[in-house]
């Protein structure tokens, strides 16, 4: 399998460092675009080269390339790492130009991408044994090192919990809760709100699960398809050990309502939140009432193992 | 979007999948004209996007005239689960041998469609013991597929060609239409021997609208929801009086959540999108000062980029400009916050340092 991890740091140089890997920016002249890779070139990410057809020749922010095609800046900086921010109607031909190019980890931040067009893409994600991560998602961000997405710096801190989070704000709020109670993040996965990922829930927790910096992981679950129960059942049948605690969005929401996400809905029981909670219940993951209580239930999950 | 019964009927009859006659109507007088054209006996349907009709007594047989008089706008002014009857389908009873089910749905952890079919049919399908599942791809299926699920749900070789011709049919409306979800329960199976799709479901992708602009007249949205699209948010109105917004699905929603948990009822959840704006957050309290029935506002916003006196100052506009005169109950995580909660020290919005305290406040002073 592709190691997120690696694509992500690099191997350790000489002296245990990781290097900085290179990021290449699809749609970098963009509203949004330029907002995010100013902020991501300010937590330290390495952003090579930006994409944005017709700009080919530009500079970004007067000293990042910017080409006309991804295959040309991967040729001159020979990134594996692509963010795509271009609107969703174009996402399809943007991620298969990426993966075509050679990119081994895309980030597909937009939101509104038509399923079709979402699965088309993971048809060659598998050939390419490449890995999308979204789209609708805020992306990855490995704390104090790289951070390829558009969440905000503040709520995280280098540790050793993965939080795997369906949710962006969530991921953001529950991460600053851990970091406030003392548990940083080794790695932090936005799968995103969307009925199709990339990368699921249980592809995540399989790149995080045998990281031997961890110590133990928080899943963000929301209503819809049955991500979390699927996960839970592989928990189960592997005999993971370390501490997990879950949270669940969407407890209370009505049925058959799409709750912002477009993959928010429960159908007849189907997404369920009561049918997620006692999935986790089975793998013996304890579920937070509230978002605040997560640090907590980590810290006598922790104790008590 | 989730299409109506006689909606899905419609996209049935323009992809060759047989159904009973029928004509729709929302008005009695149109009413009366389809119900002489389709003559008696027939069943008064109302057309509602939610199951369980037929238990809450939206779906009534129809024999003469008197009947048709009082059923008619009985039906059409049905509540069912909250929802209310939209139109009403009258259509020809059907000569019933036997129910099947038959589906095909996006299965969103193995990301590909699904056959889901039974020979158990009528009921919900969840409550079916014996289910036939068929993991296909992208949508399309074979003749091969289609022979197996036919002979699994023991249909005889008579019916086993027009079922698999009605499933490829199926098939192709999933994958052009782009659906969700497309369901016939129940699929009948008439006394003559041939098979018929007595009602429909189908639910579409709305991020795939763009492409569909043939399917844009079933879309039903509200004033206010079609408003909120338009500034990008996404809205669900409610029974309740407490007006929910924040920046997140995932967090609106958890916020919502802890709001009923502590007795609050929420009138709308309104997702603002993951990064606030002065505009925004103006724009939303916009939106909701249109709606009558909220008492009061509760605001969860994760700041992160945006700074929190950016929007105290959203509510202060609101308040000057006379948008808004409800009580607002507000938490902001982000930079700033001592100074927006001087900002906002003479105004109708309290900030709270956690959302529980703000919930608690909310629930508090709205049900005073």
């Amino acid at each position: 399998m592709t190691d997120v991890y690696e694509i992500l740091r690099g191997k350790k140089d000489a002296s245990g460092n990781y290097q900085n890997q290179s990021v290449i920016v699809q749609g970098i002249t963009g509203k949004y675009g330029s907002v995010h890779t100013k902020l991501m070139m300010e937590y330290g990410t390495n952003i090579a080269a930006g994409v944005t057809p017709g700009k080919g020749g530009q500079k970004f922010d007067e000293r990042i390339p910017i080409y006309d095609t991804v295959k040309e800046a991967v040729d001159v900086c020979g990134a594996q790492i692509a963010i795509i921010f271009v609107p969703a109607k174009f996402f399809l031909s943007a991620a298969k130009e990426a993966l075509d190019s050679g990119i081994k980890l895309l980030v597909a931040i937009p939101e509104h991408v038509p399923i079709r067009d979402t699965m088309e893409v993971i048809e060659l994600v598998k050939q390419k044994e490449a890995i999308m991560i979204g789209p609708n998602t805020p992306g990855v961000i490995i704390p104090g090192l790289i951070k390829v997405g558009i969440m905000p710096a503040s709520p995280f801190s280098a540790g050793k919990i993965a939080v795997l989070s369906k949710s962006g704000t969530l991921l953001y709020e529950i991460s600053n809760n851990l970091t406030s109670a003392g548990f940083g993040q080794n790695i932090t996965i936005g799968i995103g709100g969307d009925p199709i990922n990339g990368t699921r829930m249980i592809d995540a927790f399989n790149i995080v699960k045998d990281e031997p910096e961890l110590e133990g992981m928080v899943i963000v679950g929301e209503i819809g398809g049955d991500a979390e129960e699927v996960l839970a059942q592989h928990i189960i049948d592997i005999g993971f050990k370390k501490p997990i605690v879950g949270y669940i969005a969407g407890r209370r929401a009505p049925k058959e309502k799409r709750m912002g996400h477009a993959g928010a809905i429960v159908m007849g029981t189907y997404g369920s939140a009561e049918s997620k909670i006692s999935m986790f219940a089975k793998a013996n993951i304890p579920v937070a009432k509230r978002p605040g209580e997560i640090a907590i239930l980590l810290a006598g999950k922790m104790n008590s193992q | 979007m989730r299409l109506l019964e006689y909606q899905a009927k419609e996209l049935f009859k323009e992809f060759g999948i047989r159904t009973p006659e029928s004509v729709s109507s929302d008005n009695i007088e149109k009413g009366r004209n389809d119900a002489k054209k389709l003559g008696y006996p027939f069943v008064i349907k109302a057309q509602v996007p939610v199951g369980g009709r037929g238990k809450a007594g939206g779906i009534q047989k129809c024999n003469n005239d008197d009947e048709f008089e009082i059923k008619y706008p009985q039906i059409l002014d049905m509540t069912i689960k909250g929802e209310k009857t939209r139109a009403i389908l009258l259509e020809k009873m059907a000569d019933i041998e036997k129910e099947l089910y038959l589906s095909l749905f996006l299965n969103r952890s193995k990301r590909c469609y699904t056959i889901i079919a039974s020979s158990e049919g009528g009921v919900e399908i969840e409550s079916v013991k014996t289910q036939t599942i068929k993991e296909i791809g992208l949508g399309d299926v074979d003749d091969k597929t289609a022979k197996e699920v036919a002979n699994e749900i023991g249909l005889n070789d008579n019916q086993e060609s027009e079922f698999i011709d009605m499933l490829k049919r199926l098939s192709k409306l999933t994958v052009e239409k782009e659906a969700e979800l497309a369901e016939i329960n129940p699929l009948a199976i008439l006394k003559d021997g041939t098979l018929m799709a007595l009602d429909g479901k189908i639910m579409t992708d709305d991020n795939s609208n763009f492409r569909h602009e043939e399917l844009l007249k079933y879309q039903e949205k509200s004033e206010l929801e079609e408003q909120a699209e338009k500034s990008g948010f996404s809205l669900v109105e409610l029974d309740g009086n407490i007006a929910v917004i924040g920046n997140g699905a995932g967090l609106v929603m958890s916020t919502f959540d802890m709001l009923a948990d502590n007795g609050g009822k929420p009138a709308a959840f309104l997702d603002v999108g993951g990064s606030a704006t002065t505009e925004s957050v103006y724009e939303a309290l916009t939106l909701i000062s249109k709606m009558k029935k909220v008492k009061g506002i509760l605001v969860n916003l994760y700041g992160g980029i945006v700074k929190t006196t950016t929007v105290a100052s959203a509510f202060i506009q609101a308040y000057n400009n006379n948008i808004i005169d409800l009580p607002v109950f507000a938490r902001m995580m982000g930079s700033e916050s001592d100074k927006a909660k001087e900002m906002l020290a003479d105004t109708k919005t309290k900030m709270f340092d956690s959302v529980e305290a703000a919930i608690n406040s909310a629930v508090l002073e709205v049900n005073k």
